[in-house]
């Protein structure tokens, strides 16, 4: 057998996490977990390298019997999809302890610990291929997240610890039905790959989906699932929001790609303008949500819910461009709204206040700041050149070649992006400097620049040639799409 | 027809955009900073030009730099119709790299090396437009032309200008953000690639009829920069940036940037055959006349004369379009060589408003009077600036107007012939009288503390705007270089 780099990968966060129960002292502890998490995202490297992009196949597979009375696995292995989210989750990890080294002050060995465990646990959902495991994975997720917002948080942390609490785990439940179903349907099996292949009847198919479907959308989050998103993110430390918006918010898009799309593929197809509809509501409605806020953080919450709508409109167009541009926009969404979240925090720590109306010419005490927060507003916007660009691109080509009503609504929702976004700069970037606050904000040093350099290359780098990030998913995106449409609704 | 592979394209692109860091270095240094603008220019403008003799001839330079996906890549290839936007974007830098020193040291602008710097980027993304291979790469210049100019635009950071720089940016990138992505999208779908052809790159997809006008409508909105009335009133509000700005960016790059993707997209997009047979050419004709002759009788109404040159500006381009979607070849020469007329004598226009403006701090029609005596060099210039715009010989304005009435007669386009000989006649009249007043009315009340004795040329300026009127007294009579890029183009 060769070397099991995929539970290496999940368990190195755990041994750190570990290691972290006897260290003494903050420094350490910081020290530790960004070590850590650094070698977790080196890890990738040799994953990428032997990586077969030419078969659909899943690959670094690893198989261990676990409850054999349940037919349950240990059973892991990504595949051209998944193996992009798990090299997202390992770059957000190490940023995310970065973006924690001062904000985060007290109980930063608890903080750190809790961090690790969640990106074991993130790492788990990509590369579970036992369902079994997936499930254990997706619902331990939440409690260190719960801890995150629920005891780091800002004022009013708790209503919004439990409110995401609430609505996740009341979407997991379903999930659970749904999970049980297909398990005796399927010949009382866990084995994502061979559940994959189980003939469900139509009923079953369209039963199970909404199931999911609420549990997914929850996640994603869907309009109208989409209301403890902003609480979640206004109240979170800045590491919680970017990865809530950086991984967690793909988990739910991940399910789509994993289990509904493959599994059901009668619910799929018969449902798929049911869910476009939805899709493009959040893109409208998020968009023209975003241009009221008057706080930072709050516009960025309700963009990512705009964004994530172009998201599951590109998965339910069912053709390979709206797919594969699904897929490269939950990559994009987890580099440029990570960012910008990354951004708010940095700029809270220096003059401790999220309202857009206190600021105003960042660019005069802070040039290299304002310049990074340029490349991610426009990513976001997805100006030609950037990654979100190619991506939404793309989705469009598919919903234009699925429902031409759909994606001219859609086209309006990503004109909203480009007035939130400018104006958001605008009154945050240009102009004079009135409040005092601002005038003593420092620019960024070596460990801020650090980040944002790593993620600017990836919005340039997919935005100018995506064509590696495509070649990766190509065959696997292809081999999805066969498996939805070969079987005729 | 001979095709080069060469490093040229992307070297004429970013020499400015190098050019633009070492303006940034150079902050401190302000002799050495705004000489770089000048140099750059030059060799930016020689790289251009060695590219002239092989396209001349037909052939072109091409160069692809990334695949993005299966049909699009980013790549640059050199043609006619390029040529001519990069030819005089480059050349007329130079003028207005010297003219804008003069200006803002006259005037001891403020955040210069930001001016500076956002200036040489802008020609950096005109001349990536000029140069783009497809509708994907010239699309992501267009929109770095919009944003880099915002500065520009919001330069004074008064009221005004964050309000006419707020109208200007979002108006700009929204409109594109909206429609050509929704172009691109349908165009891709509908064909698998985004390469301009010879012939259209529609050419050979058998689509709705009705669907490939809703794609032109996309193309049309979304390169508002063109300024087709409804979609022009940015232009006007894009005026509180400093002159050299208006001069330059909303006179040549900028707005001819909107043309030239205009004209893209009836020549190699939809070639001619697709835009006669969907009845888009007459469609488009009908638009654009209706363009000139509102946006001249607006100019006429405008007493400040940085608004009179916009809504000028505004006509003239519609003259440019008007030409291309004309039946007859001789026509669409004369739009295409338009591009070039109208660039040479509107910055000679905007750099005398900015003389005058430098000399007197005077922005009104009706304030200037007698001024011709204090500036005679740059009334001069006006004059011949105003002579090419009405479409008088030997300036420029006439080869081009000349070639489009020729044409309109040819194809018995009897309309369009009145559109044009009407317009010139507004042109005059908005134009001769600021010659008239210039020269030959008495100044107002001499002596009352106005200062008009101290009104005099400033050399920095007035030596380029007075080189662009020679010029474009020398395209109107050896029009041989773009008449022949022109018809390249056609052929």
């Amino acid at each position: 057998m060769d070397f099991p780099i995929l539970s290496v990968i999940i368990l190195v966060p755990l041994a750190g996490a570990f290691v972290l129960l006897f260290v003494r002292g903050p420094a350490l502890a910081r020290w530790v977990a960004l070590v850590v998490t650094v070698i977790d995202f080196l890890l990738t490297v040799p994953l990428f390298a032997g990586f077969d992009t030419t078969t659909y196949e899943m690959q670094f597979r690893e198989t261990y019997t676990w409850i054999p009375a349940f037919g349950i696995n240990y059973a892991v292995g990504v595949d051209g999809i998944s193996v992009l989210f798990v090299f997202l989750t390992t770059l957000l990890g190490w940023i995310c302890v970065l973006a924690s080294w001062k904000s985060i002050e007290h109980k930063v060995k608890e903080f750190m610990i809790a961090l690790l465990v969640m990106q074991v646990t993130m790492l788990g959902v990509f590369c579970a291929l036992d369902l079994f495991l997936f499930y254990i994975f997706w619902e331990t997720m939440l409690i260190p997240m719960y801890l995150i917002i629920g005891v780091w948080g800002g004022d009013n942390r708790v209503y919004a610890a439990f409110k995401f609490f609430l609505y996740t785990l009341a979407g997991s439940v379903l999930f659970l039905v749904g999970i049980i179903v297909l398990y005796f349907q399927a010949g009382e099996t866990f084995d994502i790959l061979a559940l994959m292949e189980g003939n469900y009847s139509p009923t079953v198919q369209i039963w199970v989906f909404l199931a999911f479907f609420v549990a997914f959308a929850v996640k994603v989050p869907m309009f109208p699932f989409h209301t403890w998103l902003p609480d979640a993110h206004v109240e979170a430390p800045t590491a919680g929001s970017i990865i809530l918006a950086g991984v967690l918010l793909k988990m739910g898009a991940y399910g789509f790609l994993r289990f509904s799309l493959p599994m059901l593929p009668y619910a799929s197809q018969t449902l798929s303008m049911f869910v476009a509809v939805v899709s493009v509501i959040a893109i409208v409605y998020g968009g023209y949500l975003a241009l009221a806020q008057d706080d930072l953080k709050r516009l960025v919450a309700y963009s990512s819910i705009s964004h994530m709508g172009f998201v599951t409109l590109g998965l339910f167009v069912l053709n390979i461009h709206g797919l594969e541009g699904g897929i490269l926009q939950m990559f994009n969404h987890g580099i440029t709204t990570g960012a910008l979240f990354l951004f708010v925090g940095l700029i809270y720590e220096r003059t401790h206040s999220r309202l857009i109306a206190d600021y105003g010419g960042l660019t005069k005490v802070a040039p290299i700041f304002a310049t990074f927060l340029c490349i991610f507003v426009l990513s976001s916007m997805a100006l030609p050149g950037t990654n979100s660009f190619i991506g939404e691109l793309l989705v469009l080509v598919g919903a234009f070649g699925y429902d031409k009503s759909i994606a001219v609504l859609a086209v309006v929702g990503a004109m909203l992006s480009a007035a939130y976004l400018l104006g958001m700069y605008r009154k945050v970037a240009l102009g004079a400097v009135e409040n005092p606050l601002v005038q003593e904000a420092w620019d960024m040093d070596t460990r801020e620049i650090s980040s944002f350099v790593v993620l600017a290359v990836f919005v340039i780098w997919v935005g100018l040639s995506p064509k590696p990030f495509i070649d990766i998913m190509h065959v696997s995106a292809q081999h999805l799409l066969e498996q939805v449409l070969s079987r005729a609704p | 027809m001979e095709s080069v592979e060469s490093i040229r394209p992307l070297a004429a692109v970013l020499v400015s955009t190098l050019a633009a860091f070492i303006i940034l270095g150079l902050r401190d240094k302000p002799n050495l900073r705004d000489s770089v603008s000048v140099v750059a220019a030059l060799v930016k403008f020689s790289i251009v030009a060695s590219m002239a003799p092989l396209v001349l001839g037909g052939g072109t330079y091409e160069l692809t730099l990334f695949p993005i996906l299966p049909g699009i890549d980013i790549a640059f290839r050199v043609d006619s119709l390029g040529m001519v936007f990069a030819t005089i974007s480059s050349l007329l830098w130079i003028f207005a790299a010297i003219y804008s020193i003069g200006y803002m040291r006259s005037l001891n602008e403020h955040a210069q090396t930001r001016f500076f710097a956002c200036f040489a980027v802008s020609l950096s993304a005109a001349v990536g437009g000029a140069f783009a291979a497809n509708l994907f790469t010239l699309v992501i210049f267009y929109e770095v032309l919009s944003l880099v100019t915002y500065p520009l635009v919001y330069h004074h950071e008064d009221k005004a200008a964050w309000e006419g720089s707020k109208k200007y940016v979002i108006y700009l990138v929204g409109m594109s953000k909206t429609f050509l992505l929704a172009g691109l999208a349908l165009t891709y779908q509908m064909a698998g690639t985004l390469d301009f052809a010879p012939d259209g790159l529609f050419n050979s997809v058998d689509a709705e009829p009705l669907l490939m006008i809703v794609v032109y409508v996309c193309y049309i909105a979304g390169f508002a920069k063109a300024g087709i009335m409804p979609l022009h009133i940015w232009l006007p509000s894009a005026m509180v940036a400093p002159t050299p700005v208006s001069a330059l960016l909303h006179a040549v790059a900028v707005v001819k940037m909107g043309v030239f993707c205009v004209l893209r997209v009836v020549f190699h997009v939809f070639g001619v055959g697709l835009m006669g047979s969907l009845g888009l050419g007459t469609a488009t004709a009908y638009v654009v006349s209706f363009t000139i002759i509102l946006a001249s009788v607006y100019a006429l109404t405008r007493d400040d004369l940085k608004a009179r040159l916009a809504y000028s500006t505004v006509s003239q381009l519609s003259y440019i379009i008007l030409g291309a979607v004309l039946l007859a070849p001789i026509a669409k020469i004369g739009g295409i060589v338009h591009i070039a007329s109208h660039a040479f004598s509107k910055i000679t226009l905007f750099f005398c408003a900015g003389s005058i403006y430098c000399a007197s701090r005077r922005k009104k029609i009706s304030q200037l009077s007698g001024i011709g005596r204090h500036l005679p060099w740059t009334m001069a210039a006006f004059f011949i600036g105003s002579l090419s715009m009405i479409g008088i010989p030997p300036a420029a304005g006439f080869v081009s107007k000349w070639n489009m009435i020729v044409g309109s007669l040819e194809s018995q386009q009897i309309f369009f012939l009145v559109v044009l000989l009407v317009s010139s006649l507004l042109n005059a009249g908005y134009f001769l009288p600021i010659v008239y007043k210039a020269f030959f009315e008495a100044e107002p009340n001499p002596g009352d503390g106005d200062k008009s004795e101290e009104i005099r040329e400033i050399p920095m300026v007035a030596i380029p705007l007075f080189a662009t009127a020679i010029l474009s007294l020398l395209m109107g009579m050896y029009p041989e270089y773009f008449m022949t890029l022109a018809q390249g183009v056609v052929r």
